[in-house]
């Protein structure tokens, strides 16, 4: 190798093991992040508190109650003595559910038509969608099971089938395990911020700390102090994709489906991108608080708009449109085809080249913009 | 013989301000020229443009022949330079910082080593090469910095205020190794300059600083004002200038001299020096400045022990040319 492009990276490498916050930076923040999301950012609704104000204390009403229990959607955290009640326990956030049995709900279930009222607090949307198509399910499918059984007492040969019945298999992610989908996307968000941050203030340090000048005055050409100084990020981000894919493989179960080498590949394309913006900013900025900030600047419309928390196609056309110039996009929606569905090349190829002309793109922009001048 | 440094009607502009204006300047080899001027008259901004730190809106240069803008790299590997603000790695050692700049300034990597030591031999700071750089005294991170500059043999070093803020027995020091440097010839010591050192003389400084007693050293010495090179020579060409129009004043009390000094017709300044006065007068005005000046002060009841013509300082010279 060119022996000025080797001195820079040998350099660089020292600094960087010498620099414990850039060290933390980058082996302790991704595990962290890891964790963080593995468990935090989930969309599972479970043990949803429900509280239970239960006026009938009938053999009926506990049969209804023990098929909520028995999906462990709700937790029957309370029981209530009074409407009153109810309402205080669900204003002051201890229940999240509240079912209330009429004290003639035995003998109305008798006749046909019993009614009970299930309230759910709407502050949360996505706990209180999931739990009310939960709560309406249970109650039907109970209500099924008391008709059938009626039906059997009643000695008719009655066949109580319904004429369609929709049969619903999920591929890929069978449990619908939130840490399948977001891990990918940690990935994603790690390399791409990891790459940006490190590079911008790996180059603003040497203006803000005047050893630019020294640089300046050598003959390391403008391309090898580039190529030296974003080097060595590149391979401690790639070593980071790594760790959170094995951690996320062995701690949180992901699969791995897709071929290792493609998935490597594809996340070196991938920091182009991140490395080019990283460039970019240290070419704005004169400080590592300017470029941070920067940086920043593209990472959080980068989250938002590339599908890493919220589905890209409920929102409206304009943001949509915008997140096409999202690189995190495109790897994202990759990585996540790769490591669940274990395809090839050829199925995510329209995001793979669009991720590579980003990257190209940006990083010549970069480079360009990129002077060994102080003015 | 060809000029180590030629710089021809350069100009640098910062927004509307001429940092650098229309400035050309020549070294020859083993020569040491001082640059000196106040604050913002333009010195670093010079320096930089020299060693192609900035671009410079008009105006060329040429380094050991080469042209800094067509073989910028070429140029370079001529140059050392240390800059005004400490410019090394301060989270490296002492022999990581030469080591890296010895490497990417070309040196092999079976050089590098009995080079660095060398080097911070020649400097003094052979004890301190384990020392992070960060952790040196303000005039050990300067040898540093001239130990860096010097380590790939350059012919040309460029040193932007190398001795503001450091102690005058370390500055002395660093004087004793520019002139070792400048004078020492080739043969005898050929790892300092270079070995096919045949051609030349020895290396060739241009010094920037604030200090007189060390444009005083300099072989030649240019003042800059407003961005502009407005004199220059060698310190006594300089000196014989105002040679006749300084008088040196002794008497009491001397802030009260000093303040009617100033009105007496013929006199152009007065600064003291500690327990005298230095009087400053129009050309060919000291016969009669002498007359008039203690006839004029002698009735306000101050007291003139000594007044007589003194040859000029250069800080005469610079304060009469700023």
């Amino acid at each position: 190798m060119n022996s000025r492009l080797a001195s820079i990276i040998r350099k660089e490498f020292i600094q960087i093991f010498r620099d414990r916050r850039t060290l933390a930076l980058i082996l302790v923040i991704p595990i962290m992040q890891l964790f963080l999301l593995g468990y935090a950012a989930t969309n599972d609704v479970r043990n949803v508190p429900l509280a239970v104000f239960d006026q009938s204390k009938s053999a009926e009403s506990r049969a209804l109650l023990d098929s909520y229990r028995a999906a462990d959607y709700f937790a029957l955290a309370y029981d209530a003595g009074s409407e009153a009640e109810l309402q205080r326990l669900i204003e002051t956030g201890q229940a999240k559910a509240a079912l209330i049995i009429p004290p003639d709900y035995a003998s109305r279930l008798k006749a046909g038509d019993a009614r009970v009222m299930f309230i759910l607090d709407g502050s949360d949307p996505t706990v209180a969608s999931t739990a009310l198509s939960a709560a309406q399910l249970i109650g039907q499918s109970h209500a099924t099971s008391i008709l059938a059984e009626k039906v059997a007492r009643s000695g008719l040969a009655l066949k109580l089938q319904p004429p369609v019945e929709v049969r619903t298999t999920v591929w890929y992610n069978p449990d619908l395990i939130s840490a399948h989908f977001m891990i990918p996307g940690v990935i994603g968000m790690i390399l791409y911020a990891i790459t940006a941050i490190l590079t911008a203030s790996a180059v603003v340090r040497e203006r803000e700390r005047g050893t630019i000048e020294q640089l300046i005055v050598t003959p390391i050409r403008p391309w090898e102090l580039v190529i030296g100084k974003i080097m060595p990020y590149t391979i401690l981000a790639l070593f980071d994709t790594l760790t959170v894919l094995f951690v996320g493989h062995w701690w949180f179960g992901v699969p791995i489906r897709g071929s290792l080498s493609l998935i490597i590949g594809v996340s070196a394309i991938f920091l182009l991108s991140g490395l080019g913006i990283g460039l970019f900013a240290s070419t704005v900025a004169n400080t590592q608080q300017e470029a941070m900030l920067t940086v920043w600047m593209t990472l959080l419309p980068s989250i938002f708009l590339s599908g890493f928390f919220f589905p890209l196609e409920a929102m409206p056309k304009i943001l949509q449109w915008i997140s096409y110039a999202m690189p995190l996009r495109y790897y994202l929606s990759i990585i996540r085809v790769l490591l669940l569905k274990g395809v090839g090349l050829e199925s995510i190829f329209p995001d793979f080249a669009a991720l590579t002309v980003f990257g190209l793109v940006i990083m010549t922009a970069a480079a360009l913009r990129f002077r060994k001048r102080l003015d | 013989m060809m000029a180590h440094v030629e710089a021809r009607g350069l100009r640098k502009n910062f927004g509307h301000l001429a940092a650098v204006n229309a400035l050309s300047l020549t070294i020859a080899p083993g020569e040491i020229y001082g640059l000196v001027g106040a604050d913002g008259a333009g010195k670093t901004t010079t320096l930089r443009l020299i060693c192609g730190a900035l671009k410079p809106d008009a105006g060329e240069v040429s380094v050991c022949g080469f042209d800094l803008r067509r073989q910028t790299e070429q140029a370079r590997e001529q140059i050392g330079y240390l800059s005004q603000r400490f410019s090394m790695y301060e989270d490296l050692t002492v022999l990581e910082n030469i080591r890296f700049f010895a490497e990417v300034r070309g040196l092999r990597p079976d050089e590098w080593y009995p080079r660095s030591l060398e080097i911070l031999e020649f400097v003094g700071l052979a004890d301190f090469r384990d020392r992070f750089a960060g952790q040196l005294s303000g005039g050990m991170k300067q040898k540093l910095g001239l130990a860096s500059a010097l380590v790939t043999r350059p012919r040309v070093l460029l040193l932007d205020e190398p001795t503001t803020g450091v102690d005058p027995v370390t500055r002395q020091d660093f004087w004793q190794l520019i002139i070792h440097l400048v004078s020492t010839p080739t043969s005898d010591s050929p790892s300092i300059f270079g070995e096919n050192g045949g051609s030349r003389r020895g290396v060739s400084v241009l010094i920037s600083t604030p200090y007189m007693d060390e444009a005083a050293r300099c072989h030649r010495v240019g003042f800059m004002k407003k961005g502009q090179l407005i004199v220059e020579g060698t310190p006594g060409e300089l000196r014989a200038r105002l040679e006749g129009r300084i008088l040196e004043l002794r008497g009491s009390p001397l802030t009260e001299i000093r303040h009617h000094a100033a009105e007496v017709p013929g006199v152009e300044d007065v600064q003291a020096f500690g327990d005298r006065l230095h009087l400053r007068v129009e050309s060919g005005q000291a016969e009669a400045v002498m007359r008039r000046l203690p006839a004029q002060l002698q009735p306000m009841g101050v007291s003139i022990d000594a007044l007589r013509p003194v040859p000029a300082t250069l800080e005469d010279v610079f304060i009469a040319f700023s």
